[in-house]
């Protein structure tokens, strides 16, 4: 294997991984926060097209972001109503937000059909972004930097800050933090929202730095992956970072099976790959860990204060 | 004014009929006004999406034959629903009978009739069964969540369903087309009344309905699913085992969608390609709460999502509006639905309105 093929190699694992990274880190903070929102999926496709829309009516890339980060928050808006205000059934709920967001998204999409919009310039001098070794460290689209710079930024957040403190306190005891004057909901509401623009970014990744286009269903499930994720890294965005890069090379083998020499197995097999790991990984880790681990105490549960 | 919402009694049966109903009406009306706001005739493209399918004789075939894969699969999926056991990968199930279904017709040769039909509908229950086993004993033995493992299942029939076809079940007349040889015409389900489409399939879509409703309100089976779902602390004092409702509940969702596979394989489409799956396992799941959760509100259900469908498609043509907004109303459905429920569990109270001074305010 030449060093060119391994810096190919890396640059796509970066590219694959990048979507579900930042999903996930989203939904880690919704699920810290005591909320399952199996809507992901949806909410990434309704990013993809926000932000794409966002670029094509702006020419800017750093509008199409907000875009993106509107639509995805926007559209966790209506799961959140229904499990906060009505105590809808969460997995129900998030079933129906990705069911809604892929048909919205889809009927917003057919005016953009054939448009290609500007990608991002890189943030760095031209001669390390494309230069033919450093452009493995500097050749990315700003969208990767933030999406690994997001990882410590929650760590931190859920770890070592007040807010972040009562948002875990949410989490485990929703009742307690009620009876201490917490505002349940509205901590919910804000975590939803959060995980909400960030799977929207996570979709503009697709449809603005991928590809750069729109088309329909182009998150392909990944969003899913993102949710096993979570699970995965046992609520903990460090090992976020490394399940992340995990699935991204579990991805990756489906392209480079053929060149690495792996031809004898279908093309199917390697394109099933990700699914049936994230399978085996979600086993090994829950034989590890019989109790449920460390999922938060109120996870998908109904909020239901006496007064 | 200010609204409270005060616990009932009882839950409420006329809100669990009249909420399914004033969903979809809700979903009507804002059809109405999203059209009209993005330049669509909103009122001609809601009557073509929910009333044009009924009012033709040739469109209630089409409704019937794609209600019957919905109406099946709910039933299966709304054990395991009513059990909080979340089997969201129906629609792998579903491929994996599907393809059971025609290894069998190809086993078979070019063998046909009443024995090789049966075989391949109980090869299409069983595929779909097994395609289930693998959440269940994970979720049993080691609680991993049946939610992802089903739904990654789905991911993986795909790719299943792409090598067979691609590869050693091409049709070798296919002109290089990755599809499955069409069946014998003798492989075929019968055909309920001659010159339609309408196949033994949607018998079978109207008869089970009534056989699950009495197993779910007679058998003791039926009273362990309830039981485990509403009040599980309730359920392990009586003795019901949540890890046999686990394997219950998910091996008859697979069960049933490998039936509805296999049916719609051999009734409707004769041949597996590329575009097979057609998204109905999720979609079953909206019927399965439209028709909250009961066999029978699940026929009705799966009747009026089959309406949309067929009706998506008019509108497809009458109004240029893209198939996938038939998705956006069965989302719309499901959302009402959900936030409805409430109203099943509470009654709603206005208080401090001057009108209903007949409830005096706390405090007062």
């Amino acid at each position: 294997m030449s060093t060119e093929f391994i810096i190919a190699a890396i640059v796509t694992i970066v590219g694959l991984t990048t979507p579900i990274l930042l999903a996930a880190l989203g939904e880690l903070v919704v699920e810290k926060a005591g909320v399952l929102n199996l809507g992901v999926e949806g909410m990434m496709l309704m990013g993809a097209i926000c932000g794409f829309g966002a670029t094509v009516s702006t020419f800017n890339p750093w509008l199409g972001i907000l875009g993106a980060a509107a639509g995805g928050a926007l559209s966790s808006m209506l799961f959140a109503v229904l499990v906060l205000e009505l105590n809808s059934n969460q997995v129900a709920t998030g079933l129906a937000l990705t069911i809604f967001g892929t048909g919205l998204s889809s009927l917003m999409g057919l005016s953009y059909t054939g448009f290609i919009v500007p990608v991002f310039g890189s943030i760095f001098p031209a001669s390390l972004a494309s230069d033919p070794y450093l452009k493995v460290i500097f050749g990315y689209s700003p969208i990767v930097y933030f999406a690994i710079a997001m990882v410590p930024v929650v760590a931190w957040f859920l770890k070592s800050t007040r807010a972040g403190m009562i948002l875990r306190a949410v989490g485990e005891n929703d009742l307690s933090a009620h009876s201490i004057g917490y505002s349940v909901k509205g901590v919910r509401y804000a975590a939803i929202a959060f995980g909400g623009a960030m799977a929207g970014i996570g979709g503009a990744y697709f449809s603005m730095v991928i590809t750069p286009m729109w088309a329909e269903k182009m998150t392909a499930g990944r969003g899913w992956i993102a949710l096993a994720l979570v699970v995965f890294a046992g609520w903990r965005a460090g090992r976020l970072l490394v399940g992340a890069y995990f699935f991204g090379i579990l991805m990756a083998l489906e392209l480079y099976a053929k060149a690495a020499g792996f031809s004898f197995l279908p093309s199917q097999f390697w394109a099933a790959m990700p699914y049936l790991m994230t399978i085996i990984a979600l086993s090994v880790i829950s034989m590890r860990d019989r109790s449920g681990g460390n999922a938060p105490a109120c996870l998908g549960k109904p909020f239901l204060p006496s007064t | 004014m200010r609204i409270k919402l005060e616990k009932r009694p009882e839950p409420s049966t006329l809100m669990a009929f009249a909420t399914p109903i004033a969903s979809v009406l809700l979903t009507m009306a804002i059809g109405v006004i999203v059209f009209d706001a993005l330049g669509i005739k909103g009122e001609k493209a809601v009557i073509d999406i929910f009333l044009t399918p009924l009012l033709s004789s040739y469109k209630w075939q089409d409704v019937a034959v794609k209600a019957a894969p919905l109406i099946i699969i709910a039933l299966g999926l709304s054990i395991g629903n009513r059990a909080q056991v979340w089997n969201i990968g129906a629609e792998g199930q579903y491929i994996i009978g599907a393809l059971a279904a025609a290894g069998v017709g190809i086993a078979a040769g070019g063998a046909g009739g009443g024995i090789i039909i049966t075989l391949m509908i109980l090869a299409g229950i069983l595929g779909g069964t097994f395609w289930a086993v693998f959440p269940a004993f994970l979720k049993t033995r080691l609680n991993v969540n049946e939610i992802l493992t089903s739904l990654m299942l789905t991911y993986v029939a795909l790719q299943v369903l792409g090598y067979l076809v691609g590869g050693p079940w091409k049709d070798p007349n296919g002109r290089n087309f990755p599809a499955t040889a069409p069946l014998h015409a003798d492989q075929t389900l019968p055909i309920l009344f001659p010159s339609t489409t309408v196949h033994l399939g949607v018998a079978i879509a109207i008869v089970l309905p009534f056989v699950f409703w009495l197993i779910m309100s007679r058998s003791v089976f039926g009273f362990q699913i309830r039981v485990v779902g509403s009040a599980p602390d309730a359920a392990r004092h009586g003795g019901f085992d949540a890890k046999q409702t686990i394997w219950l509940s998910l091996l008859i969702g697979g069960g049933m969608a490998g039936l509805a596979g296999a049916l719609e394989f051999a009734g409707s489409l004769k041949a597996i390609n590329l575009g097979f799956p057609s998204g109905y396992g999720f979609t079953a799941i909206i019927v399965s709460f439209l028709g909250r959760l009961n066999p029978i509100g699940c026929l009705i259900a799966g009747i009026v999502l089959a309406v949309t469908y067929v009706g998506g498609q008019v509108a497809q043509t009458t109004v240029h509006i893209p198939n996938s907004t038939a998705g956006i109303f069965q989302a719309m459905m499901l959302f009402f639905i959900l936030a409805s429920d409430i109203l099943i569990r509470y009654r709603v109270r206005f208080i401090g309105s001057p009108k209903v001074s007949a409830l005096p305010a706390a405090g007062e």
